[in-house]
């Protein structure tokens, strides 16, 4: 009886927050249109949740795609088609392992980050204050650091993806032997800039928004104490990356399943 | 950090973000490779495509002229119709060049091959290759092979 | 003072107003008016809902019923444009300062400047310096929050709250956790602020001496209700059970020293799980 009671209150609840979730998102979109005339904001949150996370994007995109020509040629060669490497790395890259791990890392590093922040401004009465200075603060704190994230995960994702297929290059073609020209070539063959690469791209756009709204609404409605922040910006990660999965499923069977 | 730094940093980083972008675009993908969008349709029959698929290569003397855009069934002799997207920079295939459904390997993928004829006239947009080879089944060539061989010794 | 003459003099008009935060009645028929120009301090014991006010004035909050105005405008029924506008003429200065923690104290006390005007630099400069001057702290400007004590911050918050050229300076426990000196600093600039640009200050605190040498006139707070009200000298001369617990501090009195419960002895004497 009890259980039942506590799943009802946790059902209610989850309710509750993706109701005020929607509702910040739709007057964060307002404050969006609005905020775009103020550029420079924009640029500063790019600078936050891009370029700082780039570091941590380029090492584990040059390692991911290190492991990736490692496992595909030991797996390849047994069929005798190690000349296919350049594909099967460029291809896990593009469509999954690109967009999703840049989508997880970037939860964890600027994710987390944003609701921290977020969650720290409003804890030490900052929102408050702001709009007891008739500043909106979701207008000017949540809607740059909403476009910078939307626009910031793309780029890294792409450079997740570029730093990994040269990952994979340095093993496959530095190491292995595989001839530079065939890695290539074999890529080229088989990876479609539409299907594959725009997809990729239309999926990390996705994360983007996903991740992005997720840390800063989680900010915005952490409890306003330090144990609530702390509990704010892990849920955020953890929340972040679970819809990144989910979502990938998705967008996963719903491009790449036609006949 | 200044405000001039940090706009800096911000453009590196867009700038690094869509270089990486069009490298996974020219040097990953075939956007630089054959480019459908300036290509023309010709159409070819087939009593049997096997297992071509959409987007195989089209090749002649074994160099890459094409992609296979479309398969479908003619509604009235129910012969599968192959639409070919042929580059324009070979725009001077003859009329009477043949087609035929070829396999990379034993067991590969599928793809089309052409063997040029000798007429004068080309194939333009919308033509209809007339001589074709249908994919060489193999599950068929070996029942073939099998009931040949039955009867012989029969 | 009579009530007619106190209503045609009041900025702040509080009538009938109720209030509750889930089960928590935190005012039931409250009503007040604050003088306009004067620095006016509300008390009551912590917890009593005195910052909730604040907030209803500053139109964060809806109060259940009756009606807060500012100036004659009806504060709860504003649209969101309004209020915000109305907003510009408010000044606030938080418990815990609320400064923006990325930006110096230049940027901070700039900030509402450069939000709501389009003044060239050199304006801005000199509106945030000559602030900057009035609290003494012209030559911090280029530190950052967390390299300030708890009394600058304090006051670069003031500046802050300043900046605009409010008609209304509204101090959330201005005292709180301050050492001597720079509680003598924040007295002084809340007496300065007041009479130099012509403000109506409202004080909220806990602290009686600051609260009743500042103040021109005070308000009492208990039970959702004003206790009482009056010129610092008429409050520590009231002999009202309530006023004195509070004007001197005693532990025990109409606010009981013990959390409500069963009596004592029956209580031990009870089989110990027995909840």
């Amino acid at each position: 009886m009890n259980s039942a009671r506590l799943l009802g209150r946790w059902v209610i609840n989850s309710i509750l927050r993706l109701g005020r979730a929607t509702v910040f998102l739709m007057s964060t979109l307002v404050g969006v249109i609005l905020i775009m005339r103020r550029f420079s904001l924009i640029v500063q949150q790019v600078f936050a949740v891009g370029v700082l996370t780039v570091l941590i994007i380029v090492v584990s995109g040059l390692f991911v795609g290190m492991v990736l020509g490692l496992q595909g040629y030991n797996t390849l060669v047994d069929f005798g088609a190690e000349s296919s490497l350049g594909l099967v790395v460029a291809l896990s890259l593009t469509r999954e392992l690109g967009p999703v791990l840049t989508a997880l890392l970037f939860a964890g590093r600027a994710g987390s980050a944003l609701t921290a922040e977020i969650g720290l401004m409003k804890a030490t009465s900052q929102l408050a204050g702001m709009e007891m200075m008739a500043v909106d603060p979701i207008e000017r704190v949540m809607a740059p650091r909403f476009v910078a994230g939307f626009v910031a995960m793309p780029l890294l994702a792409a450079m997740f993806t570029a730093i990994g297929v040269l990952g994979g290059f340095l093993i496959g073609v530095g190491l292995l032997g595989v001839d530079s020209g065939v890695y290539w070539t074999s890529m080229q063959e088989g990876v479609d800039v539409y299907d594959d690469i725009l997809n990729g791209v239309i999926k990390s756009v996705a994360f983007g928004f996903v991740v992005t709204w997720i840390a800063v609404f989680e900010g915005y409605d952490a409890v306003p104490t330090s144990e609530g922040v702390s509990r704010a910006t892990t849920r955020t990660v953890v929340i972040a990356s679970l819809a990144v999965l989910g979502l990938d499923f998705i967008l996963t069977s719903l491009m790449f399943s036609e006949v | 950090m200044s405000r001039n730094a940090l706009e800096l940093w911000v453009g590196l980083f867009v700038i690094a973000g869509l270089a990486a972008l069009s490298m996974l675009a020219l040097r990953v993908g075939n956007l630089g490779a054959v480019n459908v969008t300036d290509a023309y349709k010709v159409t070819a029959s087939f009593g049997n495509v096997g297992g071509l698929n959409v987007k195989a290569p089209v090749t002649m003397a074994g160099v890459k002229i094409g992609r296979v855009s479309n398969i479908r069934i003619d509604r009235e002799d129910y012969s599968a119709v192959v639409e070919l997207s042929i580059d324009r920079r070979y725009n001077n295939l003859p009329t009477d060049t043949s087609a035929a459904i070829l396999t990379s390997g034993l067991l590969g993928a599928q793809y089309v091959g052409l063997e040029p004829g000798g007429e004068e006239s080309y194939l333009k947009q919308g033509d209809r290759i007339e001589i074709t080879q249908s994919a060489v089944v193999l599950e068929q060539l070996i029942g073939q092979m099998l009931f040949s061989k039955a009867q012989g010794d029969g | 003072m009579s009530q007619d003459e106190k209503s045609n003099d009041s900025l702040i008009e509080i009538r009938d107003v109720g209030f509750s935060f889930g089960d928590r009645r935190i005012y039931d028929g409250l009503n007040m008016s604050i003088p306009r120009g004067k620095v006016t301090a509300i008390m009551g014991p912590s917890g009593c809902g005195k910052s909730t006010l604040l907030n209803f004035i500053g139109g964060r909050l809806r109060p259940d019923h009756g009606d807060v105005k500012l100036n004659g405008v009806s504060i709860p029924s504003l649209n969101r444009r309004d209020l915000y506008a109305l907003r510009k003429q408010m000044g606030m200065m938080f418990q815990s300062s609320a400064l923006l923690t990325d930006l110096n104290v230049f940027e901070n006390v700039a900030f509402p400047i450069r939000e709501h005007t389009e003044l060239p630099d050199e304006l801005i400069k000199n509106l945030v310096l000559s602030k900057l001057q009035m609290v003494g702290l012209r030559g911090a400007r280029r530190l950052m929050p967390a390299e300030l004590s708890g009394g600058m911050t304090r006051r670069v918050a003031l500046a802050r709250a300043i900046a605009l050229d409010p008609m209304l300076v509204m101090y959330d426990e201005p005292f709180t956790g301050l050492d001597p000196i720079s509680l003598g600093v924040i007295v002084k600039l809340i007496h300065e602020v007041n009479d130099a640009l012509n403000m109506t200050s409202l004080v909220v605190t806990h602290d009686v001496a600051e609260g009743c040498s500042i103040a021109d006139y005070v308000y009492l707070l208990g039970n959702g209700k004003v206790i009482s009200e009056g010129t610092p000298e008429q409050m520590s001369e009231t002999r009202s059970s309530d006023v004195r617990q509070f004007m001197d501090g005693l532990p025990d009195g109409p606010v009981a020293y013990h959390y409500p419960a069963r009596d004592y002895k029956e209580d031990l004497f009870r089989e110990w799980p027995n909840e």
